[in-house]
């Protein structure tokens, strides 16, 4: 049984003439697992994540298609309905820790605004609660952080607290977008390493939107590959990684490098390949525009 | 071995935002100097030397001390009626002070209400909004201002409405653009997905972030006050004409330039220093306090 089963999720952009931004994505997530959302930029990852979020912006617009999230399709819910399970149920950690926090307010109280608004805790009880997630994400001094404001912590120690905070209501999934883009590689690993602990204590599905297979590779169980809002190849990391099936995941392994395998050249990705990418685009929208 | 033990400071950003406001010099001059005025207009029946009404035309026209012809008493010499310069100067900061913190603070909050409106809830109140600060700033603001007094009638609360009227535009394009910046941040997006209501988040999230910008633009909007006053009251529209005011001093002085220019003079440099000190201290404030600038 998956937690979270979008089917043939499309969606348009407003501004630019009706310009389709996701061409019937379809995708699984099962409770426990790590999914990998792969792409250039544009590829529709975000706007992925964003749905399931109930964070679309005003100028995309869904034409079609399902995210079913324990049996309640999150497209279909009205605001209100939506809010009870955002925050909540499904919860995010976002790309920038500089600027995911309120620089004018105190760590507390961001950190304990889920557990007070949608648990109704007291403060007491949140601040209690609090301080066992900052030991949790390995923050010393909990004290000291929950007093702090953001400007007072380095980029990795904001990134623990968001983490913290994403897992406070303990989530049935979370959608990591870039959580690690903007850290330096010392960090990086650390928080790849910290999410999956999370992950695992928790019980927590994760959907993690990244444009690095280094990263994929370290910690999705499963893997999708997006180009043009199209889904280009899904499955199992492992298989993927060792047996790519489409030659767009073909030629993207092979422009990076592996160190199970130093001495291998990197090639960059033919022009051949995107010239076939965007042909299987125009061969999908012709489809669509017959049946539709 | 050494022991070493790394405690880290408490948090304690409040005093730390005071030393760097105390820091910096352009709010130290300009505050100071600010600080000065207000002090001079509160205390000013004690500090003046004499009544800065009283005419004594046996006195007209007398030079500032140092001059051939100065009466010693008459510091900055006296005006054609021969009242003191220097009283009343600073009699006339009481208006020019008056009129800057009242109208700049209500401009502040009109024009900041519906910039943090049209911001925030975008659609069809910021239409409305946009619109209503496109067709104001279409007018020419001085002369709109001397046709509001005209119509309303003078005095203080004529001028004070004017200048209201007039420059909530600009506060309301300011903390419209920084409301939309703010809108935009994670941490927003973060406090709507956790589901506060919208009204809560603009208060929460947005206000705070977007008060240094208001309070930096306040001290800029207090020295444009100053001069808007000063005009209006060049030109007669202010206060009755008895009370002191720098435009009215000006504006006297304007007519016995040739052989009394320190009636001019004077009130024209203490304009001039106080809405530099009011430029310098927005200056400085925005630079300290603004959270962009910092980061």
């Amino acid at each position: 049984m998956s937690l979270l089963s979008i089917k043939n999720l499309s969606a348009v952009s407003d501004r630019d003439g009706g310009a389709p931004i996701l061409r019937s994505v379809s995708l699984e997530l099962r409770p426990g697992e790590t999914l990998g959302l792969v792409g250039e930029s544009g590829a529709g990852k975000s706007t992925i994540s964003k749905a399931v979020l109930g964070m679309l912006p005003r100028t995309v617009r869904i034409t079609g298609g399902t995210a079913v999230f324990c049996g309640r399709d999150l497209l279909g819910l009205s605001s209100r309905e939506l809010r009870k399970i955002t925050g909540s149920e499904i919860t995010l950690i976002p790309q920038d820790p500089m600027t995911a926090l309120n620089p004018g307010r105190r760590i507390e109280s961001q950190l304990t605004d889920g557990l007070r608004l949608k648990r109704g805790m007291s403060s007491d009880e949140a601040r209690r609660i609090g301080l066992e997630l900052l030991e949790e994400v390995h923050i010393r001094e909990p004290e000291r952080v929950m007093r702090a404001y953001p400007h007072e912590l380095s980029g990795g120690m904001r990134q623990r607290v968001l983490i913290a905070a994403a897992f406070a209501m303990d989530p049935k999934l979370v959608v990591a977008d870039e959580p690690t883009t903007a850290l330096d590689v010392t960090v990086q690993k650390q928080i790849l390493r910290l999410i999956r602990a999370m992950q695992a204590r928790h019980g927590t599905s994760v959907i993690f939107v990244t444009h690095d297979l280094g990263v994929v590779a370290q910690i999705c169980d499963r893997v999708t590959l997006l180009y043009g809002g199209m889904v280009v190849e899904a499955g199992a990391t492992k298989e993927i990684m060792e047996c790519p099936r489409h030659p767009y995941m073909q030629a993207l392994l092979a422009a990076g490098p592996r160190y199970d395998r130093p001495d291998r050249k990197l090639a960059p990705v033919p022009e051949s390949i995107f010239a076939g990418l965007r042909e299987e685009l125009a061969s999908f929208d012709r489809r669509e525009t017959r049946n539709g | 071995m050494v022991d070493v033990t790394i405690v880290q400071p408490p948090a304690l950003p409040r005093r730390r935002l005071l030393t760097d406001l105390l820091a910096n010099p352009k709010v130290l001059f300009g505050g100071g100097f600010i600080l000065m005025l207000v002090l001079l207009a509160i205390f000013a029946p004690w500090i003046a030397p004499r009544d800065p009404i009283e005419q004594d035309l046996m006195l007209g026209t007398l030079p500032p001390v140092g001059l051939p012809g100065a009466e010693p008493g008459y510091y900055l010499g006296t005006d054609d009626l021969g009242r003191d310069v220097l009283s009343r100067l600073i009699h006339g900061s009481r208006v020019a002070l008056t009129v800057a913190f009242i109208a700049a603070s209500l401009a502040a909050l009109v024009g900041a209400m519906l910039g943090l409106l049209a911001g925030w809830y975008g659609g069809w109140v910021d239409a409305v909004v946009s619109r209503l600060v496109d067709i104001w700033m279409a007018f020419p603001p001085v002369l709109l201002s001397i046709l509001l007094v005209a119509i309303l009638g003078s005095g203080i609360h004529s001028v004070v409405a004017a200048i209201v009227i007039i420059d909530w535009t600009r506060f309301c394009r300011v903390v419209r653009a920084e409301t939309m910046a703010q809108a935009s941040m994670d941490y927003v997006t973060a406090a709507r997905t956790i589901g506060f209501p919208r009204f809560t988040i603009l208060m929460r999230e947005i206000l705070p972030n977007v008060a240094p910008v208001l309070i930096a633009l306040m001290s800029l909007e207090m020295g444009i006050a100053v001069i808007v006053e000063a005009i209006l009251s060049f030109v007669g529209l202010s206060v009755a004409s008895g009370t002191p005011t720098w435009g009215g001093m000006i504006a006297q002085g304007r007519q016995i330039i040739h052989h009394g220019w320190w009636v001019l003079a004077f009130p024209l440099l203490t304009l001039f220093a106080t809405v530099l000190a009011f430029n310098q201290l927005g200056d400085g404030l925005r630079r300290v306090i603004d959270p962009v600038m910092r980061r």
